[in-house]
């Protein structure tokens, strides 16, 4: 095995491989041989805000950078999948009897002529999974580096990331001509010829977006047991003293921004697939905030248990909005409120502190009970960075 | 002017905040292997001389050499990289981590993003980390989480993040403030130790510690320096007692 | 068209941008107390000003249904009522929520947006999920013509007194009140400041207190101009967070300043291309300058 396999190997077996084998079962086979369709089809969305969620634990728990426009990276994402898309259905064949034939038809509506050049390199696959994760990942880059490198944190930044949102989703809404405007790009069919609306695409692309989140996880866990993973935690903690011992803060922040701007980017992508439309109601401040809530509901240190509160959350925002939505708005205030006053680690914070030791000790009680042996010699304790995860940590803001 | 021996050469430094000189055209040299003792009132700038060594804060005009090497152009990390390490005045560990943790994460490996991501705990690191905590008397802590440890242990700790970092001139900021008796005698042996292989800049109060420790003393008053030199002819000079020592 | 005309168009775009200035200020006014003098983000602010408007509205009704003759008077009054209605609210939610929260600014901001949700849907279910209005007096509508072809809103004007009333009591109060004084010392150095004897949690309570109380007038001069819903505090949060962020979030003077350039510079965009484009590009200017000078225009040079 490569060394990098070695370590990732460790890794997991160390920490955290438990709970995400309970989360692959739960998603990959509960849920497929328990859920009718339609229902599947809803988690397979909500899964897509998961993306997101754990892109959050990165930047948010571990680099405690809060960002308030994670909206933007995921409708980038999702509007370069809808393009790719919407090009395949604009053939014109199907078009013809808009006034120009080939070209969309909310183009066609505002009396565009022809498809603007940079409309052309999506019609190509690659490039457009290219695009997917290099655009959000560049425009990420840019603003974070700006603001990093000037040492704009915290609150400042923050309210910059809700400046962005609020630039891209003005911006989309208003050039209605080349982006769909407010009712996004809708009609999305097939993809190289493969329909995405049958049942058995809809199957299949529920197991691709769990199986990507899966990956998506083992990646980060992979970048938190790494050197990097624990200098993130020190720079949260005492970000001058890891600049006085010769790191570059700043890029730190950088690439954790960019991490997260691409998993975004990729829920996105997998979000318009599954659903068949993007708008900007994906982009902008209120649902950039939302996707917050969904990291901070289930526990900002904990990426499995930020993909249970994305799955969460909306549960509840689908079934109390229709049953009593005047209701939903308060849960939601309440959700926002109590997670930072009482929970502030969120499920899986309730989860370490209180279940798993009650676990331990039902089950230490239990096999005192049924074999007095003499202890095992304890095993030393794991002395490697690559190794242990770190203990948690408090929640700060 | 600058002589090429000297490890650091301070030279017209001055800085002023709002119209205040903290720091008012001072001249400081330090030799290779030298343990310099700055000692002065309140206020008088030994702690915003080191933040302008160290890039903390920056200067409103002259020059800072390291080995030569101007300091005032770089970025904090530029300048810890070129082998100037900083201790605090109050510990600045990472209380969640444990000792090791806290030595490895500053070993000088990997000081990039990609290089942090493939970082492996190898034998070398693990040795080194073991001869730092043995020589700051943290050996047997290795495991313990850092946030648990005494006060005086974590300014040894600090001490130990910055030997891990190998350099060339280490400053530190009233190491024993908090410490007690035996623990400050512990810190003075450590310090004369790990005075044999680089210069160090310590500031202090106490006056017996600084007697024990300091081939040469410096005394620091209103942004300028007001004396220099062994610590005798320093206790002695009649404008120093005048200003700090007392009579 | 000829040159008077030109120049009308002018003098009316220019007062449309004051307007647009003294709306920004107003609103930043308040959150510049709350976030500039205490560091706490308030993202109900936006509610708040909802609550002012909604004040308005009930003493309208209320007004027209008891008492039709005072139609003419009550705006006055209900201003001050509005102050004290959202002031009130203010007292409360610092005590319930923000005072928990002091030393965790990016917690507060989403304790608060969560907060502004709740307040949101009590807005919903006690006025219904459509607009609404108040009936303004007379005195206020129409607009006053002091040249032919010059047409300048009276309400708008009416703002722009009202926006210089307030400002000028703020500074007022702030540099030369012993509330002011107060608040300035425990914003410099708290410890010192309970030191010294001075109640830094009754202080706190104040400034946030009187911070909403001042989105209630704000949200109160809103009804001279637009209709009010459950939404309408949050189409102005973020431009409100801008113009205390960009004019340097410790100064007054800054959100005076920054609060006439992004306005002026909203308004002249808009003469040359669409109100969305226009927005987007004032945005856009913002958020580089701020990327080149995050501290804002006027920062306080402190050697923290």
């Amino acid at each position: 095995m490569t060394p990098a396999m070695t370590s990732l190997k460790d890794g997991l077996l160390k920490g955290g491989l438990g709970s995400l084998l309970i989360l692959a079962l739960i998603i990959l086979v509960v849920f497929p041989l328990t859920l009718d369709l339609f229902r599947l089809n809803l988690v397979g969305k909500y899964l897509t805000y998961g993306f997101v969620a754990i892109g959050l634990v990165m930047l948010w728990g571990y680099g405690g950078v809060l960002s308030l426009g994670q909206g933007v990276f995921f409708g980038l994402g999702g509007y370069c999948m809808a393009m790719f898309l919407k090009l395949e259905a604009s053939d014109p064949e199907t078009t013809k009897i808009q006034s120009t034939p080939g070209i969309p038809d909310f183009m066609d509506w505002n009396q565009l002529t022809e498809l603007p050049f940079w409309w052309k390199p999506f019609y190509s696959l690659p490039l457009t999974m290219i695009a997917i994760i290099a655009i959000p990942s560049l425009l990420a880059f840019i603003i974070s580096f700006a603001m990093f490198k000037r040492r704009v944190g915290g609150v400042y930044f923050a309210i910059i990331t809700q400046a962005v949102a609020l630039v891209l989703s003005v911006l989309i809404i208003g050039q209605q001509g080349y982006t769909g405007g407010v009712n996004g790009m809708t009609d999305l069919k097939t993809m190289l010829g493969w329909d995405t609306r049958t049942d058995s695409a809809k199957y299949i692309l529920y197991f691709v977006s769990a199986g990507l989140l899966i990956v998506s996880i083992l990646l980060c866990m992979w970048v938190q047991k790494s050197k990097l993973g624990t200098l993130l935690l020190a720079m949260r903690d005492k970000e001058d003293r890891v600049r006085f011992s010769g790191y570059d803060v700043s890029m730190f922040k950088v690439f954790v921004f960019c991490l997260a701007a691409a998993l975004s980017a990729i829920g996105g992508a997998m979000f318009t697939l599954q659903v068949g439309f993007m708008s900007p109601s994906f982009v902008g401040i209120v649902p950039s905030i939302e996707m917050v809530i969904f990291a901070a509901v289930g526990g900002r240190m904990s990426l499995v248990g930020a993909v249970y509160g994305a799955l969460l959350v909306n549960f509840g925002k689908t079934y109390f909005s229709e049953t009593a939505p005047d209701l939903w708005l308060f849960l939601m205030a309440a959700l926002f409120i109590g997670v930072v006053l009482a929970f502030p680690n969120g499920l899986a914070g309730l989860y370490e502190s209180h279940i798993k030791p009650w676990i331990a000790r039902r089950v230490a009680a239990r096999k005192a009970s049924v074999t007095p042996r003499t202890p095992a010699a304890p095993t030393p304790p794991s002395t490697s960075l690559s190794s242990s995860a770190p203990p948690a940590a408090p929640a700060r803001a | 002017m600058s002589n090429t021996d000297f490890v650091l050469a301070v030279e017209d430094l001055t800085v002023s905040f709002d119209g205040f000189k903290a720091i008012d055209s001072l001249n400081l040299y330090v030799d290779k292997n030298e343990l310099r003792v700055i000692i002065g009132p309140n206020g008088a700038g030994k702690t915003t001389l080191l933040d302008l060594i160290c890039g903390k804060t920056k200067a409103s005009k002259g020059s800072i050499k390291f080995k030569n090497e101007e300091l005032t152009r770089l970025p904090e990390y530029g300048i810890v990289r070129k082998g100037v390490g900083r201790k605090f005045q109050t510990p600045s560990i990472y209380e969640n981590l444990s000792v090791f943790q806290n030595l490895e994460v500053s070993f000088p490996r990997g000081r990039g993003v990609f290089g942090a991501l493939r970082f492996k705990c190898n034998a070398e690191v693990r040795e080194r980390v073991q001869s730092v905590a043995e020589e700051i008397g943290l050996a047997e802590k290795l495991h313990t989480e850092a946030g648990l440890l005494s006060h005086g242990q974590k300014q040894w700790l600090e001490i130990g993040m910055l030997l891990m970092q190998d350099p060339e001139l280490l400053m530190l900021d009233e190491p024993i403030a908090g410490m007690s008796v035996r623990e400050r005698e512990l810190t003075a042996e450590l310090l004369q130790r790990i005075c044999q292989n680089r210069s160090m800049i310590v500031i202090e109060h106490d006056m017996e510690f600084v007697k024990r420790i300091a081939s040469k003393v410096t005394v620091m008053h209103q942004g300028k320096i007001l004396a220099e030199g062994s610590m005798d002819k320093v206790q002695s000079d009649p404008k120093v007692i005048d200003v700090y020592l007392g009579h | 068209m000829s040159l008077t005309d030109m120049y009308n168009i002018a003098l009316m775009q220019g007062f449309a941008g004051l307007s647009l200035f003294a709306v920004l200020l107003l609103m930043g006014l308040g959150l510049a107390i709350i976030f500039g003098q205490m560091g706490v983000i308030n993202m109900a602010h936006g509610e708040f000003m909802a609550i002012g408007a909604y004040t308005i509205f009930l003493f309208s009704t209320l007004t027209q249904n008891y008492l039709p003759n005072a139609m003419q008077m009550y705006f006055p009054f209900a201003i001050c009522i509005a102050f004290i209605v959202a002031f009130i609210v203010g007292w409360f939610v610092e005590w319930a929520l923000i005072r928990h929260l002091y030393k965790r600014p990016l917690d507060t901001l989403l304790a608060t947006w969560g907060l502004s949700l709740g307040m949101q849907q009590i807005f919903r279910s006690t006025f219904g999920p459509k607009e609404v209005s108040p009936t303004l007096p007379d005195w206020l509508m129409g607009s006053w013509a002091p040249s032919e072809g010059l047409d300048i809103p009276i309400n708008g004007m009416f703002v722009l007194a009202l926006t210089a009333l307030v400002t000028g009591l703020v500074m007022l109060a702030l540099y030369k009140s012993r509330w002011g004084l107060r608040v300035r010392a425990t914003v410099s150095n708290r410890v010192m400041a309970n030191a010294i004897g001075i109640n830094t949690r009754k202080t706190d309570r104040l400034t946030f207190a009187i911070g909403c109380g001042i989105a209630g007038v704000a949200g109160a001069a809103f009804t001279t101009i637009g209709s009010t819903g459950p939404t309408s505090g949050s189409l102005y949060i973020v431009d409100a967070f801008l113009v205390v962020t960009f004019g340097g979030a410790a100064s007054l003077l800054g959100t005076v300043a920054s609060a006439f350039g992004i306005a002026q510079t909203q308004s002249i965009a808009e003469f040359f291309m669409t109100g969305s484009m226009a927005k987007v590009l004032t945005l856009m200017m913002i958020i580089s300058i701020l990327m080149i000078r995050p501290q804002g225009l006027f920062a306080s040079k402190v050697r923290r």
